[in-house]
This record gives C-alpha cells, sequence and structure tokens, in this order.
C-alpha cells in the first residue's frame, strides 16, 4: 500500500462499496479519482483519468493488480502506478489509502 | 444522404486535421449504449483458453495445408492447399493482429505479444507503427483529418480496392513506410499519433522485418524454387481477399466524423467459418463501443446491446447489397453516405456530439 505523506484525508466511499477485483470512480473538488479493491482485499488510489487519453479507469477492467483502460485497453499496475507499456507510457500519480471504520480515505497531498 | 461533394483530404496533416480539432471530434466523447456494470465486467473476463484452442486449429489447419501444398507442389492439385493455406496465413492474420494488438484475445500478456508479431509479418504492418495508427482509429474513428485507418475514403478508390484483393497497395504502403523508417524517420503523418518515445522502436521494428522479409528471396534462390516464398511472404498476397472481404464490412459507405459508432460501423452476422477466421469481427459496432470486450465475448456483448443498435445485416451478401452500389454512387458524389437507422426506442445521437455532419446533412 502507498506510504507517500498526505497532507489530508478525504472520505471516498465505503468499503463495502467496492467488489473484490474491481475499482470505483471517485470525484473530489473538481478532481476525479479511481479507488481499487484488490484480489486481496487491500484498497488502493489513483488518478481517475488514463494519463494517455484522460479516460477514466473505474469503467475499466481490473485484474489481480492491473487496471486496463476501457478505451484503448493501456494498463497500470495500480498498486505503483506504473504504465505497463503502449499505449500507456506516463505513470499514473498514486495515493495512500486507509480504511477506518468500513470507511475508505485517500489522502491528498 | 448527401452532406457535400466536394472530396476531403484524408491526410493527418492537411486542412481536414484542425478542422476537425475545432468541430470537436478529436478525442472526443463517444455515444456508449448503456450496460450494467456487472455484465460489463463479465464480459470484459480474460481468458487465455478461447484464443489458445482458436490459434492451435489456426497454426495446425496452415501446417496441413501447407503439407498438402508442398506434397502436390508442381501439380494443379496443390492449388486447393495453398488457396487454403493463403486464407489462413494472408487473411486470417488480420484478425489475430487486431485482437493481439489490443490485447484482449488472450489473458496472458506475453501470449498476445507472441501471436502479435507474427500476424504483423504476415499482414505486412510494422508492429508499433500499427499499434499506435489502431490506437488513433479507435480515438477517432473515421473522423477525416485524424484517423488513419480510413479503408476507403471518398471518393473511392475501387482499384486500389481490388489490388489490395491482392495485396499490392498494402505491399506497397509498407515499402514507403519502411523506407522512411529504416532511415529513422517518420512517414509524414506518423508523427501526430506515435509518441517520441516509441520512435526507437519503429526504427529498429522496421530493420529487422525489412531483413526477414529480404531473407525470403534469398532463400529462394538458394534452394533454386519458389516455394519457400509460397509458404512465407507470397501468402500476404494471394490469401488476402478475404481480409478485404471482412474488412471492408466495418466502416465502408458509412458516415464520417459522427461521434456513435452505430452510424460508422456494420455488425454483420456471419457463419462460424467466417467468424473464426475473423474472430467476430463482424461484430463491429459492439468492438469499438466496448474495445475492452474479448473477441469470444463479442455475441453475448451483442446481445445485451442490440435493442439500441441499428438492424444487424443478416449476412455478408446483404452487406455487400448495401456496400457495392454505395461505393459506385460515392464515386459520383463523395458526400453521399449510407445512413444507418437507429431502432425507435434507441437512444438518439445527442446532436451535441454530432460535430455537425449529421446536423447538416439532408
Amino acid at each position: 500500500m502507498p506510504t507517500a505523506i498526505a497532507a489530508s484525508w478525504v472520505e471516498a466511499c465505503a468499503a463495502d462499496a467496492i467488489d473484490e477485483e474491481d475499482v470505483i470512480r471517485f470525484d473530489h473538488a473538481g478532481r476525479t479519482f479511481a479507488i481499487y479493491r484488490s484480489p486481496d482485499d487491500d484498497y488502493f488510489a489513483t488518478d481517475g483519468l488514463c494519463t494517455h487519453e484522460k479516460v477514466h479507469l473505474a469503467d475499466g477492467l481490473v485484474m489481480d493488480t492491473i487496471i486496463e483502460c476501457p478505451k484503448h485497453n493501456g494498463r497500470f499496475d495500480y498498486t505503483t502506478g506504473k504504465a505497463k507499456g503502449a499505449p500507456v507510457c506516463v505513470d499514473l500519480k498514486t495515493y495512500p489509502v486507509r480504511v477506518e471504520g468500513g470507511k475508505v480515505l485517500i489522502g491528498l497531498d | 444522404m448527401t452532406v457535400q461533394e466536394r472530396p476531403r483530404d484524408y491526410s493527418l496533416v492537411g486542412p481536414e486535421h484542425q478542422r476537425a480539432i475545432e468541430r470537436g471530434l478529436a478525442t472526443a466523447k463517444w455515444y456508449q449504449c448503456p450496460i450494467d456494470r456487472k455484465q460489463m465486467k463479465e464480459l470484459m473476463r480474460r481468458s487465455d483458453g478461447p484464443a489458445i484452442r482458436d490459434t492451435i486449429i489456426w497454426f495446425g489447419a496452415m501446417a496441413l495445408s501447407g503439407l498438402g501444398g508442398w506434397y502436390f507442389w508442381g501439380s494443379w492439385a496443390a492449388v486447393p492447399f495453398f488457396l487454403v493455406y493463403g486464407v489462413l496465413y494472408g487473411s486470417a492474420c488480420d484478425s489475430r493482429w487486431h485482437e493481439c494488438g489490443h490485447r484482449t484475445a488472450f489473458k496472458t500478456t506475453w501470449m498476445n505479444d507472441v501471436v502479435y508479431y507474427i500476424a504483423c509479418f504476415m499482414v505486412l504492418r510494422e508492429p508499433t507503427v500499427w499499434r499506435w495508427s489502431h490506437t488513433r482509429h479507435h480515438t477517432d474513428t473515421i473522423i477525416v483529418g485524424l484517423d488513419p485507418e480510413i479503408a476507403v475514403p471518398r471518393p473511392p478508390d475501387i482499384a486500389g480496392i481490388i489490388l489490395n484483393l491482392f495485396g499490392i497497395k498494402s505491399a506497397i504502403a509498407l515499402v514507403k513506410k519502411l523506407s522512411y523508417h529504416v532511415r529513422g524517420e517518420l512517414e509524414p503523418g506518423e508523427e501526430t499519433f506515435i509518441p517520441e518515445s516509441e520512435r526507437p522502436r519503429v526504427y529498429l521494428e522496421a530493420r529487422v522485418m525489412a531483413l526477414l522479409y529480404l531473407a525470403i528471396p534469398v532463400w529462394c534462390l538458394a534452394v533454386g524454387s519458389i516455394l519457400p516464398a509460397m509458404f512465407f511472404g507470397l501468402p500476404s498476397f494471394y490469401g488476402a481477399f478475404m481480409m478485404v472481404f471482412f474488412g471492408l464490412t466495418q466502416h465502408a459507405g458509412l458516415d464520417e466524423d459522427v461521434l456513435d459508432h452505430r452510424l460508422n460501423s456494420r455488425t454483420v452476422y456471419m457463419n462460424p467459418v467466417f467468424r473464426f477466421l475473423y474472430l467476430n469481427m463482424n461484430y463491429h459496432v459492439e468492438h469499438h463501443m466496448f474495445p475492452m470486450v474479448p473477441y469470444h465475448a463479442l455475441p453475448k456483448l451483442h446481445e445485451a446491446i442490440k435493442d439500441d443498435c441499428p438492424t444487424p445485416y443478416p449476412n455478408t451478401l446483404a452487406a455487400y447489397r448495401e456496400i457495392i452500389p454505395a461505393l459506385l454512387r460515392q464515386r459520383r458524389e463523395p458526400g453521399w453516405y449510407v445512413k444507418r437507422e437507429l431502432p425507435r426506442h434507441a437512444a438518439p445521437l445527442d446532436p451535441g456530439a454530432a460535430g455537425g455532419a449529421i446536423i447538416a446533412a439532408e
């Protein structure tokens, strides 16, 4: 799970609002994020738009620790934000996540 | 339906490029049929099984037909074997190239990539160039000035289509592209869709491909027979006709500059043999609308959204009954196109997303 220091923690959703091995969209303060639940029941957060052509990743497919963009099938490792090859060349920004009281919180800078 | 009569500039660096951007057609939001997220997740689910099965059948059928061609080489009995081999090599490679390029055919990435590179060699396409070209095709499908893969610009080049039944235009395009790439340059227009970071790979692949293609005549000369080329290289020509036959059904004669795949793509019902060769790309509206759905799930996707789409063509013949007259008419009237009718209960096209083409239509 990302360990970056967050300036503020924002409640994104209920932990059970995301199916295992799935993703949902979370919009906050004019920004959009993607919140993931891995097959191991860990939670992660990244920027919500693909770095290739700004498509919402929450409409994509989660496979293990990979998120595939719904438009051009570009893939990222959502645990690190690492782009996994064409057509995505720029990594995704990731955010720290913690789960408290059944809520998913993401740390924003 | 007629919008304009003046032939348009289909290049990626001409006036249509800027015009498309100004009209809001670049990287635009496209219509998607409503579909439940759980159902979509199920449809998107990846599996290696179907593609491994279909790849074994594909290579197995090539091996058997190739064996027959080799055994009967020198007699007319070899012709049907090479015909089958040629179609498997020179036509079925197109859909393998396509599905593995999307990396949806197999669940395992390296399997997609291995088949993709083999299919690229067969279909006369450079891997990285065409990966990016096809990415743009999905971003800006049939948007003039932006889409590098508009197969039938208006007015249609009928002679070119006929030549391409034998792979001639594809080969000329490949030689032209290679001539740039082996020198470490891009063909004009390619800089609009191939990022800087990918260009060294383009040049390397071009040099390797050029050497591989040149090795074929060298091999023939060494053994004093054209037979090696009958197995590698020439099938991209003598077996390409079914690729054109299938490929024309995708978009030919339909509308341009419209942000709705229901209006610029066709779904055509095909028989199981065609669907094997074409890997279900006959469900082309569905593929463009939801490109992350693997080929083996497209029939299910079709069932899920068909009520929101134009009536599919009942067979390939029906599609060609529309395509051939449409292309002939577009020779005389480049602005004319086939207008696909949406069902009355289907979600209408958002006029604000039409980019003007539909609004301007008579």
